[in-house]
């Protein structure tokens, strides 16, 4: 597939928005619980700010990626069998509760609504973060459930998928929260840290999962039955145009395997290893952490833009069988 | 129910393209058009076709086979292209099966085309909507065409009558006949769409002669005394055994 | 948006490619909106082709021309540097310089033109400006084709006959590209293979129509001849001819003097009877009565001939008939010997000649149709053997191409599929007699001062005498079509007349007027060197060949090099007739014309070609277009074609239909003021169906013949015997040889004439083969012209240049892999001639010793309105920089070309290919100086959005 930027940027900013909020609202909720010490309204409600601007940067890139984006408001409207309706329902959804959810803590409006089992107080900002994180955690999954629905492309088509794109939005979202809790000077540091470690290092092996998966697919389409055919050596001579089309334009990268192989490795260093050793770094020694964890986030950010190109452009579309030469 | 569908006959297609632009020329002026054309005088001409006629080799030489193969939306019958859509602007109509595009409900997110295996939906760069074959529903439902000419353009057009068209739900179609009769068979059945237009293979015509048949009795050299019968004088086994 | 269909609908007749399909053109607002097929019409049955599904690209193309042009003063040619002018002033130009030169001398001025299909007036134009310097595109074409057949059965393929491929059983198609012809011969094989006909395509490559065959048997180029030898070696040697067919219906029954000593060595025997004159065989040879054992007079009744034997006449004379003399001819024509030659295994092509002729024996047609022969014998029934014949430039464009197409008549003759159901149809106005009866002028004294010519501009020699040289036997005409060097080029050669001229061999002129011929591009040979030549200059600074009109409804790169420049109208736009008195478009059963009536107005200034012909022809005073007062007779084409007779009262017009005063006429009658109006209302066809006795057996079928003779179609009703031996190619033989009375040939073309003038067909490496080393150029290099493509008039349409905007040059896998390129690598191929850089393309359907690829796409930088950097002048190629237009001779530069017809050699180019170097440029070379667009053209638009009738772009 080709790799589109519009959809590169939405996937990788939202996915670090997304887990942004887990941290913010874990942070919460285990604050409450008296794991942690507790964040502040200040540090919440700016981090969902934070959470908003990659949400809303993400949704901007999205509209690129539409031919007519004026009509975007109708996306809504086929939710039963679209997952990219659902996503679209999802997102703005989860949107509102981000903001609602960073506007309660910048009001202060946290009057407690009741107790808990244990007096912990159900708070306005629990229930609308609890019911934020649920959406985070769904949007994760309409997101890669768009790409893993389709089975043409054997590549996505994987629970792998869905996972890898939770556990690396998550991850990049808790490295993002590390270093936003080092910038504000709130001790949730270690916590988030160690949180963007373990999933950086579990993306790590789901993403190498998917990799070696895919490395083994075998195209269940193949010359011989595009084009019923049954013969061991088929060759395209002309695809038809020699100009290119919109079928030569949006199914290929149009890079060389080098390139492809290189951007892998690009991917596990920036997306994995660097930043997981750059918040190793962070939590075993004493330096000052908010350059460095800072530069993890960017690393790693870059990171997964490289890992998404590579996602695209790695998934070979059945269809490309039928434009493979131009004469 | 009604299916809608065109069968492709590889065996008489010699990949004249006169499908590719009859379609093209009805389409762009028609209620799916205007179909637009990039760098029409320049390098790299491009353009939105809803159909296209492509060629391969087959086998190695010298026994090859160039097959010529037109290739348009195949209005599939569980068509992967729909249920992703996430406005409802691609669509399969109950009546007759054609699967359409609403353009003014089309957002141009390409989705569709990726959950189509067989590569013929083309996004059209000016009016950015997805558009593809129509099976020319603007044509063979159009009151205002002498019934005969209700046929898409590409099947008016084929000039090897390579191009059936017909429903294909019905058995005693044309459609349904040659598919029978002739082997039709589907693109890509590995992924279940149950793509409604078929294919036609190669058919072969042989001729075997055997040794006996070539120098039949009356052989024309006879008569010019160039198959002369030996003289009876010869020597035979008559001369020679008695049994 | 509501749709409607159209607003109106006019029926007119096609012209993107030659083929003259019906269409229905159908306007929204006056604006095109869609062209499809007329189902009404006899040629395509309502289908169309890419091309004329594209039409609408044509009308909108900004390579269109729409104003006169002059070359600005101080601007070379070449630069394509125009001013505009008027029309008035265009014609006071030509006006003045044509009436100086038709006063003093005017053979110098030389007509060609291309594929156009207006040779009937192209023609008269110049027999009547009184120059013979004119010529269509047939000699660079497929001359061979009509020659070679013409010569033999009287007729040819394409407009002029074709395969019955309704009842055919076996159906051999060899050397013909995807093109020629276009939609009939496509309806046509696909029903055939539907009814289950074996269809087999002999040719180097498979693709379009070999793409579906039964059976695809690769040849090496140029070799054909020797297949169809070795075809007809086995065919006599099984005995698998029809002989009733052949003593009846050819001259291989007659008997032919084998006295070396004497003049008449050669020549068929004859009766005493003093012969007729007249154009056609008079029925006087001899046979060999199998009956009687004696010389009888030919076809008498109740004998019945040796094909095979030698005899002695009464008088001593020692005679062969005809057949015994092709036996000995092909006896070393083995299949093992051709097997050699073409690369065929000598086991298919005893299958093949096996298939053949038991197909042809054992599955007859017989078709209750009651006829009487020329000799008055009753035919209860027509029969015919099911196998039939399609061929065309393959053959053709090579050196050997005549003899090779006069082997294919042959062994269709010797199959007994002449004019017979399920084998070779003639379409009218044939057959014709052998040769037809049209005569050039003999000498130098048909080119007078102020007068017509004395004769035809084209025709169809008989004999040395009917050749077109002067005393000393040198040409004539500017291209020596009719001399010595081509004694049969029936189509002119086209080719050679810009070297020509250049060189001033045999003589300088003065005007060329070029009509719809790319001769600075795709329809010359020798391209970067011709396009010097147009720009050339004498040691005075002045142009070698002095003024070049050019008429073109597109900028192209011949146009670039015009002094003027007439803007043509496209087929959409003018009147057009398919007319009997050129290429019509017959059926098997019966004569069929056709005709185009404007359905858009003129673009600009444009201005049909009939129509600037018709106003320089009044201008010049040509008789046929004045009266006797000197005043104009016609006021435009339409009216040209509705009142002029071929002489005053003959009743033969360019039309067939509709004639006499009310149009109750067909083929001769006065004309019909209201004649086109009939066509408008017919679906611009006149079909004629004649009688079913009449449909077959034409070549001896009275009825036929005579009803031919009535409406003037012929002037003579004798039958038409298969030449399988060729007395009139004898007697150009003989007369190389200083036998018999006709004119000498010049000595150093004596050995020429008398190897090629051969009376049997016999097999020769192509000239060009020959003198080339095939271990340094070990491969052939053909074309084809994709169908999208075909005539290759289309790069300047948007929607086609999208399917072919660049070529390759396709090389098989093995061939390729052995020179170290690989798929798409970008390669050389070099010729003796030169050599042009291309991108090769893979394949396992082309034979390995053959490269090939689609002609014409090439473009040069800027031409036909494309920008410099359009794929057809960066990727794309043009494999004519490799052809030389002529080839090294004893006696100077003598034309590559047939040595009967004149024919292009196109196809006998010898290459080698080899990689580029790393880091030369990735585009094809030679490049040009890029084109500019002239004055009047539309600007090039970035991005189209065409929806007709809403004036949106």
């Amino acid at each position: 597939m080709h790799p589109a930027f519009s959809v590169i940027f939405l996937t990788t900013l939202i996915g670090a928005g997304q887990g942004l909020f887990l941290g913010l609202f874990g942070a919460e909720a285990l604050s409450l619980l008296g794991v942690l010490p507790p964040p502040g309204s200040d540090f919440l409600a700016l981090g969902s700010a934070l959470a908003l601007a990659f949400l809303v940067l993400g949704l901007v890139a999205s509209f690129f990626h539409l031919g007519r984006p004026e009509r975007a408001w109708r996306t809504a409207t086929k939710w039963r069998t679209s997952w990219l309706s659902r996503e679209v329902i999802v997102l703005p959804a989860f949107m509102g509760m981000v903001f609602l959810y960073g506007a309660a803590h910048a009001f202060g409006f946290n009057p407690p609504l009741g107790t808990l089992a244990g007096d912990i107080p159900i708070l306005p900002t629990m229930v609308l973060g609890a019911i934020g994180a649920l959406l985070a955690i769904v949007l994760y999954v309409t997101t890669a459930m768009i790409y893993a629905c389709i089975k043409f492309l054997q590549e996505w088509h994987s629970p792998l998928t869905v996972v890898n794109y939770t556990v690396l939005g998550a991850a990049n979202g808790f490295t993002l929260a590390a270093a936003y809790a080092a910038w504000a000077g709130v001790p949730l540091v270690p916590f988030m840290a160690t949180v963007a470690i373990v999933l950086t290092v579990l993306g790590l092996g789901t993403r190498s999962a998917s990799l070696m998966r895919n490395a083994r697919i075998k195209s269940k389409s193949t010359l011989q039955t595009a084009i019923g055919v049954k013969h061991p050596k088929i060759q395209q001579k002309s695809q038809g145009f020699m100009g290119g089309s919109f079928n030569t334009r949006e199914f290929f990268h149009h890079m060389s395997a080098a390139f492809l192989r290189g951007m892998k490795w690009i991917f596990l260093l920036g997306a994995f290893v660097i930043p997981a050793i750059l918040l190793l770094v962070v939590l075993v020694t004493r330096v000052d952490p908010v350059n460095l964890l800072i530069a993890a986030f960017v690393i790693q950010y870059l990171g997964m833009v490289a890992e998404r190109w590579f996602f695209f452009a790695q998934a070979n579309h059945p269809q490309n069988i039928y434009y493979q030469s131009v004469a | 129910m009604t299916q809608l569908a065109l069968v492709i006959d590889l065996n008489v297609c010699v990949g004249c393209h006169a499908c590719v632009t009859s379609c093209k020329e009805w389409n762009t002026s028609g209620d799916a058009g205007p179909l637009v054309d990039q760098n029409p005088y320049d390098a790299d001409p491009t353009g939105t076709f809803f159909n296209r006629v492509q060629s391969f080799e087959v086998g190695e030489y010298p026994n090859t086979e160039t097959v010529h193969f037109p290739k348009s939306c195949l209005h599939c019958e569980e068509p992967p292209c729909v249920p992703v859509c996430p406005t409802g602007a691609s669509y399969k109509r109950e009546s007759d099966g054609i699967v359409l595009v609403d353009y003014d409900k089309c957002i141009g997110c390409k989705y569709c085309s990726w959950a189509c295996p067989y590569g013929v939906r083309e996004v059209d760069a000016e009016r950015k909507v997805m558009t593809k074959c129509t099976l020319c529903v603007d044509r063979i439902y159009n009151e205002e065409l002498p019934e005969w000419d209700r046929k898409p353009a590409c099947v008016r057009a084929c000039p090897t009558n390579a191009r059936l068209y017909g429903d294909i739900h019905d058995p005693e179609s044309v459609v349904s006949k040659a598919i029978r009769e002739a082997g039709g068979y589907q693109l890509m059945p590995e992924w279940g769409t149950k793509p409604a237009n078929h294919y036609l293979p190669r058919r072969k015509t042989q001729l075997t002669i055997r040794e006996d048949e070539v120098e039949r009795a009356d052989n024309p050299l006879k008569i010019d005394s160039q198959l002369p019968k030996p003289g009876q004088d010869e020597p035979s086994l008559d001369d020679v055994t008695s049994w | 948006m509501a749709q409607t269909p159209s607003h109106e609908i006019k029926n007119t007749t096609c012209y993107m490619c030659a083929c003259r399909c019906g269409i229905r053109v159908h306007l929204r607002d006056g604006e095109v909106r869609y062209i499809d097929g007329n189902p009404e019409h006899p040629i395509n049955e309502g289908v169309i082709c890419a091309k004329g599904a594209s039409g609408i690209m044509k009308q909108h193309s900004p390579a269109r021309l729409t104003q006169p042009l002059r070359r600005k003063a101080g601007a070379e040619r070449g630069d394509g540097e125009f001013e505009p002018i008027s029309w008035e002033e265009t014609f006071e130009i030509l006006a003045e310089r044509l009436g100086q030169i038709r006063e003093t001398d005017p053979k110098r001025f030389a007509l060609f033109t291309g594929r156009d299909q207006m040779q009937a007036l192209t023609g008269l134009f110049a027999k009547q400006f009184g120059t013979p310097n004119y010529a269509a595109h047939g000699g660079f074409c497929s001359v061979n084709m009509a020659a070679g057949m013409i010569y033999t059965i009287g007729g040819s393929f394409w407009e002029f006959g074709g395969p019955d491929l309704e009842r055919s059983k076996l159906f051999v198609m060899i050397g013909t590209a995807e093109d020629h012809h276009s939609n009939p011969l496509k309806v046509a094989i696909s029903k055939f293979k539907r009814q289950g006909g074996r269809f087999i395509s002999i040719n180097p490559v498979r693709t379009g129509y070999s793409a579906i065959a039964d059976e695809w048997v690769p040849i090496r180029p140029g070799t054909d001849g020797a297949l169809l030898l070795a075809l007809i070696h086995e065919i006599i040697n099984k005995g698998l001819y029809d002989r009733d067919f052949l003593v009846r219906y050819s001259n291989a029954g007659q008997l032919v003097n084998m006295d070396e000593d004497q003049d008449e060595f050669g020549m068929f025997l004859r009766t005493e009877d003093p012969p007729e004159e007249g154009c056609y065989d008079a029925q006087n040879q001899l046979w060999w009565d199998r009956k009687t054992g004696r010389a009888v007079p030919t076809h008498t009744r109740g004998a019945d001939p040796f094909l095979l034997g030698e005899f002695k006449l009464d008088d001593g004379t020692r005679a062969k008939p005809a057949f015994q003399l092709l036996q000995d001819r092909v006896a070393e024509y083995t299949p093992e010997w051709a097997e050699r030659v073409t690369g065929i295994p000598a086991e298919d092509i005893r299958r093949l000649a096996h298939e053949m002729g038991v197909t042809a024996r054992d599955q007859r047609i017989e078709l209750p149709i009651a006829w009487t022969d020329s000799w008055g014998v009753e035919h209860e029934s027509v029969t015919g053997n099911p196998v039939s014949f399609h061929a065309m430039r393959g053959l053709a464009a090579h050196s050997n191409g005549f003899h090779t197409i006069r082997s294919l008549s042959i062994l269709m003759s010797l199959l007994g599929t002449i004019d017979r159901p399920g084998g070779f149809r003639h379409k009218a106005p044939f057959p014709r007699p052998i040769p037809p009866c049209a005569r050039t002028p003999k000498g130098p004294e048909g080119v007078q001062p102020g007068k017509p010519l004395d004769g035809m501009v084209l025709g169809w020699p008989a004999s040395p005498d009917d050749l077109f040289v002067d005393d000393k036997g040198e040409p004539v005409r500017l291209d020596k079509a009719f001399s010595w060097e081509y004694p049969l080029a029936v189509h002119g050669m086209m080719h050679n007349a810009i070297t020509n001229a250049w060189r001033g061999d045999p003589y300088p002129i003065d005007t060329l007027l070029i009509f719809m011929a790319n001769m600075a591009w795709n329809s010359t040979m020798n391209t970067e060197e011709v396009r010097k030549m147009l720009n050339d200059k004498d040691d005075n600074g002045e142009y070698k060949i002095p003024f070049l009109v050019v008429a073109d409804a597109f900028q192209s790169e011949m146009t670039a090099f015009a002094d003027l420049v007439l803007p043509d109208t496209t087929y959409l736009e003018r009147h057009d007739v398919m007319s009997m008195l050129d290429r019509p478009i017959s059926e098997f059963t019966g004569p069929v014309d056709s005709v185009r009536i404007p359905v858009v107005p003129p673009k600009g200034e444009c201005k049909p070609f009939q129509d600037v012909l018709i106003e320089l022809g009044s201008r010049l005073k040509l008789p046929a277009f004045v009266n006797e007062k000197g005043d104009r007779k016609f006021r435009d084409y339409p009216d040209f074609v509705v009142n002029y007779e071929t002489e005053p009262g003959s009743g033969i017009g360019f039309l067939a239909g509709w004639r006499g005063k009310g149009g109750e006429k067909s083929l001769r009658g006065e004309p019909n003021p209201n004649q086109w109006e009939m066509y408008a209302k017919n679906n611009c066809v006149f079909q004629y169906e004649l009688p079913r006795s009449y449909q077959y057996m034409r070549n001896w079928n009275k009825g036929y013949l005579e009803w031919s003779q009535r409406n003037r179609i012929t002037r003579y009703g004798e039958p038409v015997l298969i030449h399988l031996y060729s007395e009139v190619l004898m007697k150009f033989r003989a007369a190389a040889q200083g036998k018999g009375t006709t004119r000498k040939v010049p000595t150093h073309l004596a050995k020429r004439v008398e190897t090629f003038f051969d009376p049997l067909p016999f097999y020769y490496d192509p000239l060009e083969h020959q003198s080339t080393d095939k271990h340094t150029y070990p491969l052939a290099a053909v074309t084809q012209r994709p169908m999208a493509m075909y005539h290759s008039w289309d790069s300047q349409n948007a929607w086609l240049r999208q399917i072919h905007a660049h070529n390759l040059l396709y090389v098989n896998a093995r061939t390729a892999r052995a020179a170290g390129i690989e798929d798409e690598d970008w390669i050389w191929a070099e010729s003796p001639w030169g050599r042009v850089r291309c991108m090769a393309k893979y394949s396992e359907a082309v034979e390995p010793g053959t490269v090939w690829t689609w002609n014409a796409i090439g473009k040069a930088a800027g031409a036909w309105n494309l920008t410099p950097g359009a794929n057809e002048s960066r990727k794309g190629f043009l494999l004519n920089h490799l052809i030389s237009e002529e080839l090294p001779g004893h006696d100077g530069p003598i034309s590559n070309s047939d040595p009967v017809t004149g024919q292009a050699a196109w196809y006998d180019v010898r290459v080698r290919i080899y990689k580029a170097e790393e880091g030369e440029p990735q585009e094809t070379s030679p490049q040009f100086k890029p084109l500019k667009p002239y004055p009047g053209q539309s600007t090039r638009a970035r991005v189209l959005n065409f929806f007709a009738g809403l004036g949106k772009r």
